[in-house]
């Protein structure tokens, strides 16, 4: 059986990324220096947080473009996904770029199905470069799925803090000196029965065991083969109970294990668990873990991001949170086989 | 005089320690927990016990949400008691009109005066 | 691995809420708002034609007045992560729930948005508040009438 496992045997390379995330981001995340782009304004001085999420995107998409010196009209195809409801601020993101466009959604694991995705566009032959990612913009996600933004609600010590971030990167064939896609991992929806919408670390966690475990044993690694093995949004409460699952599957070490969402506030209490939304993982993914791998500090990384697949009324309608995760192995530099 | 600053504050307390009771060790969302006071109050106007704690606390009993459930019943009792059955529906807003009218005045003005911020 | 036994590791390992902590801010919280609430009421009976009972009429307006402004300046969602149901409780909590869907849903236009949704979290207080000060009017007097109780 696959298990989902996929291997490049082109390994494609991610040639450039661009991070842009909001004003509240600049001044707390720990990440800041490493964004290439931040905001005064939380909507990026548009009229709605729709606007502000799609610009997001679109300054994320454009910086990696520029960095690599790639002109619009040259990449094949667009892939990215969002939170809001039908993705509206990706699909305007993709009608200002004009590139041909498949949204996706894997709720905040979208950073690296839209990676997996691209990959294998390049790997079968079908296009010379991808822009992937995702984003996601607190203000516009809140009031989805939660409370209208100025309602007071106590919030508990497991809850996270949707990110204003998006992240994007090209992916094109392989070069020599560029971080490259080696594997990846299809995960698969799992549910716990976890009930709280307010506490999605919990719910995320034993999927993103799951895919840890199936990537492991599809492609015959172990946890040391890593330099860090990095989860999206799981935030300090169910970051604490994936690596009580990994002691508990056989995984004692887990000094190499991190996670974006708990990292991303530097632990600031007034942030409860952390952070969380699509633009986490794809913001440090790609500003802080690409970078650490086009330096060198790590030679092998694997990236693995979790969604909860809820929507305000599956679970308002008694509905546990069914939840994903996937799994990509990123190597500094090495060459096609 | 000065006793009922001390009540009020302390009555006031009290429901609201019930409140977070409700919330956090009966695992109620705000909502619910909101609804669940005001069906109390309502209740307790019935049984005629809300009007002697407003005596005694003052706003510590007329602030919380709880006396929003009292005024309801109490300005439905006191139209049924003029004009029978009919004065249950008749009368219901009587006493409460002030909030309900505050809520939608201010509601608005707030809408054109406000926008929202996604501060810590 | 199976739902109640990740369930129970789940419980195990997520921090408790700190229901000590909560309940004297709530108490703490919910005591000065009515204590304000006293304040006002004593204005309007001073300087104004209310007595101690017709007080408490203006007494929620004005604090749901305040409520606006401490909701439209980003306040009061401090007040209630501070406070927790002492601030949900007092009707400045349902003035913040009022004004604060009204505010999110201007985007949407002043009908659609703020009309439709101004009463999306309040809205169930004042349904169950109707309906049960209904039942409790009704059922009483009834037992009025049969002479079980009387006014």
């Amino acid at each position: 059986m696959k298990n989902g496992t996929l291997t490049f045997s082109t390994k494609p390379s991610i040639h450039s990324a661009g991070v842009t995330a909001g004003p509240l981001e600049n001044k707390k995340s720990i990440f800041a220096k490493q964004f290439d782009k931040v905001y005064e304004d939380e909507r990026c001085d548009l009229p709605t947080n729709e606007d502000g999420h799609s610009q997001l995107m679109y300054d994320a998409v454009m910086i990696a473009l520029s960095k690599a010196k790639k002109d619009v009209q040259k990449i094949d195809f667009f892939l990215t996904g969002d939170l809001v409801n039908q993705m509206t601020p990706s699909n305007f993101t993709a009608h200002s770029l004009e590139i041909p466009y498949i949204g996706l959604f894997s709720a905040c694991a979208t950073s690296v199905s839209s990676m997996i995705t691209g990959a294998l566009f390049t790997e079968a032959q079908q296009a010379n470069w991808i822009v992937a990612g995702s984003s996601s913009q607190h203000n516009a996600i809140e009031r989805q799925f939660r409370y209208p933004l100025e309602y007071g609600s106590q919030k508990g010590a497991t809850a996270q803090w949707t990110v204003t971030a998006a992240g994007a990167v090209l992916i094109g064939k392989n070069k020599p000196g560029f971080p490259s896609i080696t594997c990846a991992t299809v995960g698969k929806v799992v549910d716990m029965g976890m009930t709280d919408p307010l506490n999605m670390g919990s719910a995320m966690a034993p999927a993103a065991m799951a895919t840890l475990s199936s990537h492991l044993t599809g492609h015959g690694k172990t946890i040391d083969d890593y330099d860090t093995i990095i989860t999206g949004d799981l935030g300090s409460n169910g970051f604490k109970i994936f690596k009580a699952l990994a002691n508990e599957a056989g995984l004692p070490h887990t000094k190499n294990f991190r996670d974006a969402g708990e990292e991303f506030y530097g632990k600031d209490p007034s942030f409860m668990a952390g952070a969380s939304g699509s633009g986490c993982s794809a913001a440090v993914f790609f500003s802080d873990v690409y970078g650490k791998l086009c330096a060198g500090e790590y030679q092998r990384a694997l990236l693995i991001a979790t969604g909860a697949l809820l929507s305000p009324l599956s679970y308002q309608q008694g509905d546990s949170i069914p939840c994903i995760a996937h799994a990509i192995e990123i190597t500094a530099g090495e060459v096609a086989e | 005089m000065i006793s009922i600053y001390i009540t009020s504050f302390i009555v006031g307390g009290l429901i609201c320690v019930i409140g977070q009771l409700l919330m956090d060790v009966g695992k109620l969302t705000p909502a619910h927990t909101l609804c669940t006071l005001v069906v109390t109050g309502s209740i307790l106007d019935g049984i005629g016990w809300y009007e002697p704690l407003i005596d005694f606390a003052g706003a510590g009993a007329t602030i919380p949400i709880t006396s929003f459930g009292n005024a309801l019943t109490h300005g439905a009792l006191a139209e049924a008691e003029k004009h029978g059955l009919i004065g249950v529906v008749t009368g219901m807003f009587e006493v409460t009109s002030s909030g309900i009218s505050a809520a939608i005045i201010f509601g608005l003005i707030g809408a054109l005066l406000f926008t929202s911020k996604g501060n810590v | 691995m199976e739902q109640q036994k990740y369930a129970h590791l789940e419980k195990e390992l997520s921090p408790k809420t700190p229901l000590l902590k909560n309940i004297v801010r709530a108490f703490l919280t919910g005591g000065l708002i009515c204590l304000i609430g006293q304040f006002i009421a004593l204005f309007y009976i001073t300087y104004f034609d209310f007595t101690e009972r017709t007080a408490s009429n203006p007494t929620v307006a004005t604090m749901i007045f305040i409520s606006m402004l401490l909701t439209g300046f980003g306040l009061y969602k401090k007040i209630s992560q501070f406070g927790g149901a002492g601030a949900a409780v007092p009707i400045t909590g349902f003035g913040n729930a009022v004004v604060s869907s009204a505010i999110e849903h201007k985007s949407e236009g002043y009908v659609l948005g703020v009309g439709g949704n101004m009463f999306k979290l309040a809205g169930s207080v004042i349904l169950f508040g109707v309906f049960s000060a209904f039942v409790v009017a009704l059922i009483k007097t009834i037992l009025v009438k049969f002479g079980v109780v009387s006014w």
